[in-house]
């Protein structure tokens, strides 16, 4: 399900994640003030020569944007009607560049490197808790959490189907969240239970569940 | 905080994410433009977790989506969100689960009055302060257009959160929990 990676041994796969992201960066304040749509056009048919460099899957992967075409399609059409054709078309084109350029380092970044180099500015919230174990395994949690909780979804509203002919109603998600909450909270005590967070403070007693 | 706060934060900012997976059909329509129920997860973070897990919880799912994982409806995700239109959404939505939650704890109206109020001033209100000028400036629309496509789906989605938390959810609710 997760889709962000693309393996690869090109030059953008062995930069280091950090370098990648200044880089994005400075390209943005770069990128941002042009607004000669024939220029804009130029450096998204650049972008696009470099995902071509990954083959077939570098251009599935351009259409993987598609769902962004529907509000490009809007913005495109007030812009003409409140600027101009080529205002129009420089926006839309900026957006499809910064999107299209950005996702080039996605989609050349492992997302451990990405959280290692992530980690570096966000050190300053360490004082507020966020320290790197915690974060790590709070974005485990939710990739694991994710595919869980549709099919928990999924196999309530099958049962729900099979007994009734009425449309799943507001029951089905009250026993959906204290299903996903109960499997939380389980969660949260086989971690304990394995000694995750000790060296701070003993556990507080738990919570009576209401 | 304790192991059971963090495994929630990160199941409601899983939720966040499994919304953007509702398939259209539940999704009513306002002016052309589909709704998104992710916006509906944020407004539901903030009354079921409080002000700060509740931004936190969303933190986490932006964080999440920055990452590369594809969870932001229409299976968008990584840095190319930020470059796109509804980046300032992105920021609102972790200060408007704070106000959510802030309201959510504080208010002293009837149960479903003060979900209601604290959905709308931090769920719509805070989310298009950041959203729509990011909207504007990526874009060029202006902040009536850009608020009058939104407003419907999203005064549904507050009533809707509104709805759930005093009824098959006020177990959960911020409201209902002991505070420490």
């Amino acid at each position: 399900m997760i889709a962000g990676y693309l393996s690869g041994p090109s030059l953008l796969h062995r930069l280091p994640a950090g370098v990648k992201l200044v880089a994005l960066a400075v390209l943005s304040v770069f990128i941002l003030p042009i607004g000669d749509p024939l220029i804009l056009a130029c450096v998204l048919a650049a972008v696009v020569l470099v995902y071509a460099g990954f083959g077939r899957r570098g251009l599935l992967r351009i259409l993987e944007w598609r769902s962004l075409l529907p509000l490009l399609a809007i913005i495109f059409v007030l812009q003409v009607w409140a600027a101009s054709l080529s205002v129009a078309a420089a926006s839309v084109l900026r957006i499809a560049v910064m999107v299209l350029i950005a996702d080039l380092v996605t989609l050349s970044t492992r997302m451990q490197d990405m959280m290692d180099a992530l980690a570096v500015p966000l050190k300053p919230l360490a004082r507020f808790g966020l320290d790197p174990e915690r974060l790590s395994l709070a974005v485990a949690l939710v990739l694991r959490f994710v595919p869980v909780l549709l099919e928990s979804w999924r196999g309530r509203e099958e049962a729900w189907r099979a007994r009734s002919p009425r449309r799943p109603g507001l029951v089905l998600i009250g026993a959906f969240f204290s299903g996903a909450l109960g499997t939380a909270d389980q969660v949260a005590e086989a971690l304990d239970a394995r000694g995750f967070g000790m060296p701070d403070k003993p556990a507080p007693p738990p919570r009576p569940n209401p | 905080m304790d192991t059971r706060t963090l495994v929630r934060i990160a199941l409601i900012a899983a939720l966040i994410a499994a919304l953007g997976f509702v398939p259209p059909v539940y999704m009513p329509l306002a002016a052309g433009v589909p709704i998104t129920a992710q916006s509906l997860g944020v407004m539901l973070a903030g009354l079921l977790l409080g002000a700060r897990a509740g931004a936190a919880a969303v933190a986490l799912f932006v964080f999440v989506v920055l990452l590369g994982a594809p969870l932001l409806s229409g299976g968008r995700g990584g840095l190319g969100v930020l470059g796109g239109p509804s980046a300032g959404f992105l920021i609102g939505y972790i200060a408007g689960a704070y106000v959510v939650g802030f309201l959510a704890e504080r208010l002293k109206l009837p149960a479903f009055a003060s979900a209601f109020v604290a959905s709308v001033v931090g769920g719509i209100l805070v989310v298009y302060l950041f959203g729509i000028p990011v909207l504007g400036a990526v874009a060029g629309i202006g902040p009536m257009i850009g608020a009058a496509v939104f407003l419907p789906g999203d005064l549904i989605k507050a009533v809707g959160a509104a709805v759930l938390v005093t009824t098959v959810l006020r177990n959960w609710s911020v409201a209902a929990q002991p505070r420490p």
